[in-house]
């Protein structure tokens, strides 16, 4: 066991720090969720690309810098300390870029990796059924073979940022008289194809933030499966593992977090403000908990590059951060007293900064990428081997 | 950077494990809470045969000269074996003779590293010091002051406690010349209670590892309305957040290790947060164990309340919650002591 970081990694993140205090945003860019802010985050995605820092973990050829996952973990780090935007392209370079570096043949890598990269291409997530949510192996939107193409008709649902985005990744049944898991395959479809509706749903904050989006005999080049015909689920299962364990939400997101709430509460202390009794205590576990996220996950990583694997343990990651965040969120608010519920732009609101905003999102968190329920039935089958009947 | 545990570390870990297994079944644990001592002697030998006791005595003195972090994962293994003998204590006491050194070190170190000693530490955590009725040699603090006190010099008043393993005792003696004073004293007093805080928390993650290995057992087994009351989604629900919550703790109690390993600038405030969550995790699990067995787990006969107290215990060893609470208080709103976030950076000034 080395706590320590070497000089490379040392060096890298002063490189790092140093490009992204010349080069972030000084000002928060508008919501992705809007059109313009959608592009203004394409725009920064471009900027980070041209500086070399879009996936630092990817290999040089596909846009990347070859970097380790130790150092992405730096990146990370250092880009929630700069402040700068979230990833426009999220479920591209984080769910679905791995899982094409995995299943993907080389001309699908050479085909999307660099644009994905440079979020040229922006990805939704099409997985999300009317009828299958928590039960995904539900699915019934079919993919039917004809010739070179696959010819889609249904529904998904949920698609976040779909809206905007140009291509869509999902599962689809290709075996029509299959069912459950058997049968679905991973299919990747431009957004703009003859036949394709997408009708944007607003989320609790009134931002189109997600959407649906209908398939009627919609034609898809052969090309666009990925992997193996027929074994969509294993190679979802992938992607599904990426999203509830390490990518997706990187440690300092909630470090960054725990440290404007330690802030928060001292500033609320100075101005004399009232403060719940516990809030102190309250605050300080807040921080021990993402620092237990921060630690937790520089033992994943250290176990992956000692050539270990992640399996049902990413459940335990879900679970914990996502409370985490709303536990954090709901002591900003708590901390902003009366001014809690007003809205950036009220008159009166001050410094209320993003809590509010940051709350509503995190509510989320316990439903997307599998809900913490399903996520508790897996590790109590897969973890603790209690039985599934 | 390399937050893992090497391939000898895991091995030592399973043949103690095993070991313990083989040795100290519950069985066992609960008749030594009937004898006198609550303590075995010959039992204690055989321990530092397997290297348990000798694992920070530096190897010119008989020992394994290993640090924390190789002890993190055997204290995981007799928390969860629930041994009693005081492992604990003697680490600590190893370290301050280590710090000590000189006729003191090289007299006791290798006693204690062929299971001839046992040591007790008297630190301002508790009034109380445990197994004082056994120890060959006992630190205690006096007015700022550190002594080092054979057990033929104090005088001890058994305090009986609610869980069997744990035996704790007021302690006097007779003042002579202190091994330390003034800053350096404090200094180890300071090291003594981290070292033994990050002990317990260790061991509490074996507690916690094995209570929910006991539920887990039960519920797979016990049937109520025709099925395995393991297949309930309220039962599996309980265990699978107390199972998170015992996995994050101990990402805090391994960076501990390290942290006491190294005398880390910011190891008092890592230590507090590696005593409360595993401590946490060790009540947690106590609590939902016994709710899955039922009335059968409220019985003396069942095993779950010896764990159970354990977490107690524990709980109270080397600081109890409202110390280390404040502690992470201090580091972290207040910031008087260092707290640096892991990774990301200190806090902000
Ligand atoms: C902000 C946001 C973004 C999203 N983005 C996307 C996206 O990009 N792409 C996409 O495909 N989907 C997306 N989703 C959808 C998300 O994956 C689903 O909401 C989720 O899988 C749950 O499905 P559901 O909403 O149909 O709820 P349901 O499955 O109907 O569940 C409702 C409730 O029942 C509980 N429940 C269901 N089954 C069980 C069970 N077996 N045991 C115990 N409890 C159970 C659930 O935990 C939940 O509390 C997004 C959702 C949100 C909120």
């Amino acid at each position: 066991m080395d706590l320590t970081y070497t000089a490379e990694q040392d060096a890298f993140r002063k490189e790092a720090r140093a490009w992204l205090e010349a080069n972030a945003p000084s000002a928060p860019l508008a919501s992705f969720d809007t059109k313009a802010g959608f592009e203004a985050h394409r725009e920064w995605e471009k900027t980070l690309h041209a500086g070399g820092f879009a996936m630092v973990p990817w290999p040089v050829e596909y846009g990347g810098r070859g970097a380790d996952l130790l150092e992405w973990l730096v990146f990370e780090e250092e880009y929630y300390r700069a402040g700068a935007p979230g990833r426009v392209n999220q479920n591209g370079i984080f769910l679905l870029g791995p899982t094409i570096m995995e299943y993907g043949t080389p001309e699908q890598k050479a085909r999307f990796l660099p644009k994905m990269a440079s979020s040229e291409e922006v990805w939704c997530q099409g997985w999300s059924e009317p009828n299958a949510g928590s039960d995904m192996a539900a699915i019934q939107t079919t993919a039917v073979r004809d010739g070179d193409h696959f010819v889609i008709n249904g529904q998904k649902t949920w698609a976040s940022r779909g809206a905007y985005a140009h291509w869509l990744f999902g599962l689809f049944r290709t075996d029509p008289d299959s069912k459950r898991h058997k049968g679905l395959s991973f299919i990747l479809a431009p957004m703009d194809l003859p036949g394709m509706t997408v009708r944007p749903i607003q989320k609790i904050n009134g931002k189109a933030a997600f959407s649906e989006v209908f398939f009627d005999d919609v034609r898809v080049p052969v090309e666009n499966l990925l992997g193996p015909e027929g074994e969509g689920w294993n190679v979802a299962m992938a992607t599904a593992g990426f999203e509830r364990g390490l990518m997706l939400r990187s440690p300092a997101r909630f470090q960054s977090t725990a440290n404007r709430l330690v802030r928060l509460y001292r500033k609320t202390v100075e101005r004399g403000a009232p403060v719940a009794p516990g809030m102190r205590e309250r605050v300080a576990r807040c921080w021990m908990d993402a620092e237990a996220y921060s630690l937790n996950t520089y033992q994943t990583v250290s176990k992956l590059l000692g050539g270990g694997k992640i399996g049902a343990e990413a459940s335990l990651n879900k679970i914990f951060w996502s409370e985490l965040d709303m536990r954090m969120h709901e002591l900003g608010l708590e901390l902003l007293g009366p001014r809690a519920e007003l809205l950036p732009g009220a008159p009166a609101a001050g410094d209320v900064g993003d809590w509010l905003d940051g709350y509503i999102f995190a509510l989320s968190g316990p439903i997307y990428a599998g809900t913490n329920q399903i996520q508790r039935n897996i590790i109590a089958e897969r973890i603790l081997g209690l039985p599934r009947k | 950077m390399d937050f893992d545990f090497n391939e000898d570390q895991r091995l030592l870990q399973q043949a103690l494990r095993d070991f313990l297994a083989g040795e100290c079944p519950p069985a066992w644990v609960r008749a030594q809470w009937e004898t006198d001592t609550g303590r075995d002697g010959p039992f204690w030998k055989r321990l530092a045969e397997v290297g348990v006791p000798g694992l920070l005595v530096p190897e010119a003195q008989g020992g394994l000269g290993m640090d924390e972090t190789d002890l993190a994962l055997l204290l995981e293994e007799t928390g969860r074996a629930g041994l009693a003998e005081p492992v604990v204590a003697t680490s600590v006491g190893v370290a301050l003779l280590r710090e000590l050194s000189g006729d003191l070190a090289a007299e006791w170190l290798p006693k204690v590293a062929s299971g001839d000693a046992r040591l007790a530490v008297g630190h301002a955590g508790s009034p109380f010091v445990a197994d004082a009725h056994v120890a060959d040699l006992l630190f205690l603090a006096n007015e700022g002051a550190l002594h080092a006190v054979p057990a033929a010099q104090v005088r001890i008043e058994a305090q009986p406690s609610v869980d069997g393993s744990q035996r704790l005792f007021l302690v006097g003696f007779d003042v002579g010349e202190p091994v330390a004073e003034g800053d350096l004293a404090q200094a180890l007093l300071d090291a003594a209670l981290d070292r033994g805080a990050f002990c317990s928390a260790a061991e509490a993650l074996g507690v916690a590892d094995r209570l929910i290995e006991l539920a887990v057992e039960y519920a797979t087994q016990r049937e109520q309305f025709g099925v395995a009351i393991g297949s309930f989604q309220a039962v599996k629900h309980m265990l699978a957040d107390v199972k998170v919550e015992l996995e994050y703790a101990r990402s805090h109690v391994y960076r501990a290790a390290h942290s006491v390993a190294t005398a880390a600038p910011t190891r008092a405030v890592d230590v507090s947060m590696a005593k409360l969550a595993a401590c946490d995790a060790a009540n947690a699990a106590a609590k939902i164990s016994l709710q899955v067995h039922g009335a059968i787990g409220y019985t003396y006969e069942q095993d779950v309340h010896v764990w159970m107290k354990r977490a107690w215990s524990l709980d109270l060893a080397y600081g109890d919650s409202v110390f280390h609470r404040g502690r992470l208080c201090a580091g972290v709103i207040d910031q008087t002591i260092p707290a640096f976030a892991f990774g990301y950076q200190p806090l902000n000034p």
